[in-house]
């Protein structure tokens, strides 16, 4: 198949892209984010046709395509869905999270869908489905999702 | 003016980790050439082209245009089509709708990718929403291995029981003079390879592959003149169903559940586990040869495990998956979902040569994408109703 090459060195050619954006989060985010960040408050939409909760809040519900205007206080415990623990340090982990990573989703009490977030506070071997866990606020909030730092286990008192 | 379709000619490269003798039009030129020799066609018989690959991974936006040279699609009628990890099994279903809309007699599609070309996990980071997602995000393995720890937890099954569909896969390799990774694995050989994210080990695991397919497409009025037995298109079905992470049934592929029972329907399937003779999976790693085929309802839920122990996805049993080694031997994500397309076409037509598997009446192909989402064809060896 490579025959015809025999005998030629295949020239490589590094390039590299520099491809910045801005992301708008969009009304909706925007104001579940502010809420975060300066109350400290986990908030989703209503679907008020389907009557589920959604976290992240959508604008439209995805399943009857109905606009949700009915915003809501979620806990900030919840129900870990499922989880994996990263063993490698890939390259889409954030460069202040080292692995073991435990990254798990969530389902807050009073959301119907979970939220995608880590774990911590807690040695990997002991993270079980269905155990439960509580959001751990930042300290300089920004106005995005690591506002909240992670979750740990809710301590059983 | 609808018109039944058929595939009459399929082609593919010798798929490896760099190819560095080529670039990407020559790759996809390797493909086109052998798509077009095995149904003797030339290229002023194509009516239209349909090409396809990952966003992002070659840096090329384009493709459409940049690659007639090897495509052979210099002023005709072209089309970019890419849908994630599902693009190649989207080109697919894209061609299907152009020759039977009746407007195409002839259409070639081409998946391709040189995954050895760029950041493969920088363009993945680019699937997953930027808000919401990638700020907490650690990789494409970690959502995989999160579907498969919700599965072990729901129905009791093993890291073993994911290894098993590891072996049997690497050895169908073995038959696929294609196929990139050809090296027969053990149960202890997978389990004692590194984890990567629970309970996910580098054997149960996909490659990254540089490597391009192309299948031709052609409408019923000339299907049997260019081809005496073509594999007919009886059905499609596609479902897109990821908005966050968050959103899907953990352990259950919900977008197969709900296709799969499409096809069987438009098909008039009713014991797909009887009926069907062959599988080309899109699936990336082992734990999707459990759970999917659950899904599909070839077996029912938590079921798949003793199913695949007691050799009945293996060569010779009762419902082989992925002859050709599948995805975790091969894998040139734009052309993958391409590639059990055309797997699934040779082995209706009788030309997949050392992994035949006998007297294929129904064969089936899919594609999968990262966050959940599924396109699939059923082919068949008679012309549909």
């Amino acid at each position: 198949m490579t025959d015809q090459f025999q005998g030629i060195e295949p020239m490589v050619y590094k390039s590299k892209i520099n491809v910045p954006y801005s992301w708008w989060a969009g009304d909706t985010a925007s104001k579940f984010y502010l809420t975060l960040r300066d109350e400290k408050k986990i908030t989703a939409t209503k679907c008020v046709a389907c009557n589920k909760v959604f976290l992240p809040p959508r604008k439209v519900c995805p399943s009857c395509f109905t606009e949700n205007t009915q915003w809501v206080n979620v806990s900030d415990e919840g129900t870990l869905i499922t989880f994996t623990i990263a063993r490698r340090q890939f390259a889409a982990i954030p460069s202040d999270r080292k692995v073991p990573v435990i990254w798990g989703l969530i389902k807050l009490d009073g959301a119907d869908t979970a939220m995608l977030h880590y774990l911590d506070e807690i040695k990997p071997e002991s993270v079980t489905i269905g155990m439960r866990v509580k959001a751990v606020f930042s300290e300089g909030r920004k106005g995005n999702i690591r506002d909240i730092s992670h979750f740990k286990p809710v301590s059983r008192v | 003016m609808a018109k039944r379709v058929a595939i009459v000619g399929t082609g593919q490269t010798f798929h490896k980790s760099h190819r560095p003798d080529v670039n990407g039009q020559e790759l996809i030129n390797e493909a086109v050439r052998r798509a077009l020799a095995d149904a003797d066609l030339k290229m002023k018989d194509i009516d239209a082209i349909v090409i396809g690959n990952m966003d992002h991974f070659e840096g090329i936006n384009y493709v459409d245009c940049w690659s007639v040279d090897g495509s052979g699609a210099t002023m005709k009628p072209i089309i970019k089509l890419t849908t994630g990890g599902t693009t190649g099994c989207t080109v697919a279903i894209g061609g299907y709708h152009l020759v039977g809309s009746g407007m195409f007699d002839r259409v070639l599609i081409i998946g391709w990718e040189k995954n050895s070309e760029s950041d493969t996990t920088g363009a993945i980071t680019t699937a997953f929403d930027p808000v919401w997602d990638r700020l907490v995000f650690a990789g494409a393995i970690s959502g995989l291995a999160a579907e498969a720890q919700a599965y072990i937890a729901r129905y009791g099954a093993s890291e073993r029981d994911g290894a098993r569909v590891s072996v049997r896969d690497r050895k169908h390799a073995m038959n696929n003079p294609h196929a990139q990774l050809r090296k027969e694995v053990t149960l202890d050989e997978v389990l004692a390879s590194p984890m990567l994210a629970d309970p996910i080990h580098l054997l149960d695991v996909c490659p990254r592959s540089d490597g391009a397919c192309a299948v031709i497409m052609a409408s019923e009025d000339v299907a049997e003149k260019i081809c005496p037995k073509p594999d007919w298109i009886w059905a499609t079905a596609s479902r897109h169903s990821y908005s966050y992470l968050g959103d899907a049934d953990y352990g259950r592929l919900t977008s197969m559940r709900e296709g799969s029972q499409e096809l069987w329907k438009k098909a008039g399937i009713k014991e797909p586990r009887k009926e069907l003779d062959v599988i080309e999976l899109y699936q990336p790693y082992s734990f999707g040869g459990l759970i999917w085929i659950e899904d599909m309802g070839i077996v029912g839920p938590g079921e798949a495990p003793r199913y695949i122990w007691d050799g009945n996805t293996d060569m010779g049993g009762e419902l082989p998956i992925n002859p050709s080694g599948g995805v975790i031997a091969t894998n040139p994500i734009g052309a993958t979902g391409l590639i059990r397309c055309a797997e699934a076409a040779m082995q209706v037509m009788g030309k997949a040569e050392g992994r035949q598997v006998p007297d294929v009446n129904f064969a089936f192909s899919s594609g999968f994408g990262g966050c959940w989402w599924t396109d699939m064809i059923l082919h068949g060896k008679k012309k549909p109703k």
